[in-house]
């Protein structure tokens, strides 16, 4: 099986989603190639996938495009070329531009939010609707490749200790009226702290905090003692008490810390799916109730205000 | 300035969800406006006012003829509605649902601009606006924070992993929106009783022009394997707090040697 992934990079570095897929594709493909869609750190780009199964890397030049759109526009044209089995796609805001515009382009069925996948017998991708509680699993049938969006955190990225990816640079690719839409500024948000996705402890803060400025002192605080990351529910994005870059769930980040935390959270499905893989969870939630106690291996049926500086104090004079 | 909004009406999210013998979830009880999609409603109307005029029209595909979506959203405002409710889509994937969204579009003529969320809440796959994009040969910008009309082009703030982009397109053009973008207005009274009497356009798969092998259980190309129950994670010790809580919440860091 000849097996693509669409790579992404941030900060010059490939993002771990990417290598996920590589890894997960080494071990169901045959030839693994990936495809990336950015100007710069072309080489890092090449020698992270390489050592992590690819031995190609098709290259795309979004110029100031969106660089989902513009290089579907390209895979179209190399899948045309090279007829792969499968393009896997990270479940992420240009992999979701790219998979979408590909698959009218291609005219095949999308699978998204998938979660494992496995090549006995064809390709069989799963999912799990109603917020985590069902397991689907599906085939697709018919020719063509089959297009995939799996979510971040579904496999562990191994390093394969392969050689750089041979990069092949794509010449213009023609995307039409797509590539009207311009990236006129970046805007980047400070993060302080580890990155939510690769924290060994991430400390979660839901509409149970009781307002904006609890934030800082009740979950920052503990999370930067415990040298975690520090996210949040949907609730208090919404709400506008702290940015959507902190979101965990369904429609946010996937976490599988060591240790998950979760303060004042309810434990709503869609909070559930993006956590309830942790190693370990501890909840603190007044209602004895809360469904996120059925997945705590620690639950303290409490207040907030009260057991979290507590426990803040009790760290402070470990140290 | 003519806006379309694609609004899906979907099973009550409080109701927990459950799926037919042929693995396709049932919609057959009453449907709702996906909350999600409120937000769209809501910044094409004032989109439209900003703009001095233009009309506000909603698309949507749903079973059963079913209206209770539409008419919440067109008492919040929206001039009119085309529903395509035809047997012969049920079962359809996002891509056979994003053909069926973009003849629409067409069937709307003169549209300026379309708005989605950037995921329904049921389904999420979160594909269809970008594949109405590609199917009417518009750009698209997704994850929109922040939308504002300029001249002939849309200025978006594209929510990415680091903070937004800021991203300008051409129009006519596809946008999905993020909730939270503005605040969905309540529908008045007088807005309830106004979208009684506001057309609803019921067309058809054939009506579009489509073909019954491009939609429904024909056009979606997979095969459901297996369902089942996902292992439930084991729920562990939970403790009333009695003043030991925050001492119970360190021993348990200490017994993982994170502390
Ligand atoms: C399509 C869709 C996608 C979604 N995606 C996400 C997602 O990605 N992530 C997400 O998180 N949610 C998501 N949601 C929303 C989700 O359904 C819930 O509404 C949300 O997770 C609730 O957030 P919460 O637990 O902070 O608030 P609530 O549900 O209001 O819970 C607050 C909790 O705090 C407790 N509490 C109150 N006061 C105290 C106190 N003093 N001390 C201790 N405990 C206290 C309460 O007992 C309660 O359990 C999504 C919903 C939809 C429809
Ligand atoms: N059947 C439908 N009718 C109208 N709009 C839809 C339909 N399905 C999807 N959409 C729109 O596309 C968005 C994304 O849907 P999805 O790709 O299913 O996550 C939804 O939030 C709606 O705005």
């Amino acid at each position: 099986m000849r097996i693509w992934v669409f790579a992404e990079a941030a900060g010059g570095k490939v993002t771990t989603a990417t290598l996920e897929l590589l890894t997960k594709a080494r071990e169901i493909g045959d030839t693994v190639e990936a495809i990336y869609a950015g100007s710069d750190a072309v080489d890092a780009v090449a020698a992270s996938v390489g050592s992590h199964g690819a031995t190609k890397l098709f290259v795309i030049d979004p110029g100031d495009g969106l660089p989902g759109q513009v290089a579907a526009a390209g895979i179209a044209q190399l899948a045309a070329e090279h007829s792969p089995d499968a393009i896997l796609f990270a479940q992420t805001y240009d992999g979701r531009d790219a998979i979408a515009r590909l698959s009218v382009k291609l005219d095949r069925p999308v699978l998204t939010n998938g979660m494992s996948l496995s090549g006995d017998g064809g390709l069989t991708f799963g999912t799990a609707i109603f917020g985590g509680v069902t397991l689907v699993d599906a085939k697709l049938t018919g020719g063509g490749p089959a297009l995939i969006a799996m979510r971040p955190k579904s496999f562990a990225a191994e390093d394969a200790g392969g050689g750089a990816a041979e990069i092949v640079k794509v010449a213009a690719v023609d995307a039409g009226r797509a590539a009207e839409a311009k990236v006129l500024e970046r805007h980047v948000e400070e993060q302080q702290g580890p990155k939510l996705e690769e924290a060994s402890i991430v400390v979660s803060g839901g509409r149970g905090i009781g307002a904006a400025e609890n934030y800082g002192p009740l979950v920052e605080e503990l999370a930067k003692l415990l040298k975690g990351a520090w996210g949040a529910s949907r609730a208090i994005v919404d709400a506008g008490w702290v940015p959507y870059a902190l979101q965990v769930g369904q429609t946010g980040k996937t976490v599988k810390p060591k240790v998950y935390i979760a303060l004042g959270i309810s434990g709503a499905t869609q909070h559930l799916v993006g956590m309830k893989n942790s190693d370990n969870i501890v909840a603190v939630n007044k209602d004895g109730e809360a469904p996120i106690f059925s997945v705590a291996d620690l639950g303290i049926v409490g207040d907030v205000h009260k057991v979290v500086p507590q426990l803040i104090e009790l760290l402070k004079s470990k140290q | 300035m003519n806006v379309v909004v694609c609004v899906k009406q979907i099973p009550d999210p409080a109701v927990p969800g459950s799926l037919e013998a042929d693995h396709t979830l049932d919609r057959s009880g009453k449907l709702i406006l996906d909350e999600s999609d409120s937000y769209g409603v809501e910044m094409a109307l004032q989109l439209v006012a900003a703009a001095g005029g233009g009309e506000v029209t909603l698309v949507s595909m749903a079973p059963n003829n079913e209206v209770s979506g539409l008419r919440t959203a067109l008492a919040m405002g929206a001039d009119k509605a085309i529903l395509v409710s035809d047997p012969a889509c049920e079962g359809s994937d996002a891509l056979s649902t994003a053909k069926v969204l973009a003849k629409c579009v067409e069937r709307a003529g003169g549209v300026d601009l379309v708005l989605a969320a950037t995921e329904s809440s049921d389904g999420y796959t979160g594909t269809v606006p970008a594949q109405v994009g590609e199917l009417l040969g518009w750009p698209s910008v997704t994850f929109a924070k922040h939308v504002e009309i300029a001249g002939s082009t849309v200025k978006v703030q594209r929510q990415t992993e680091a903070g937004y982009d800021l991203v300008e397109a051409s129009l006519p053009a596809v946008v999905s929106v993020t909730a939270g973008v503005v605040e969905p207005r309540y529908p008045s009274f007088k807005g309830i009783m106004a979208a009684k009497n506001k057309p609803v356009d019921q067309v058809t798969a054939a009506d579009l022009g489509l073909d019954a092998a491009q939609v429904g259980w024909s056009g979606a190309r997979q095969e459901i394997t297996n369902v089942e129950q996902a292992p439930a994670r084991e729920a562990g010790e939970k403790f009333e707090d009695d003043g030991t809580g925050a001492e119970k919440v360190v021993a348990f860091l200490e017994q993982l040697k994170v502390v």
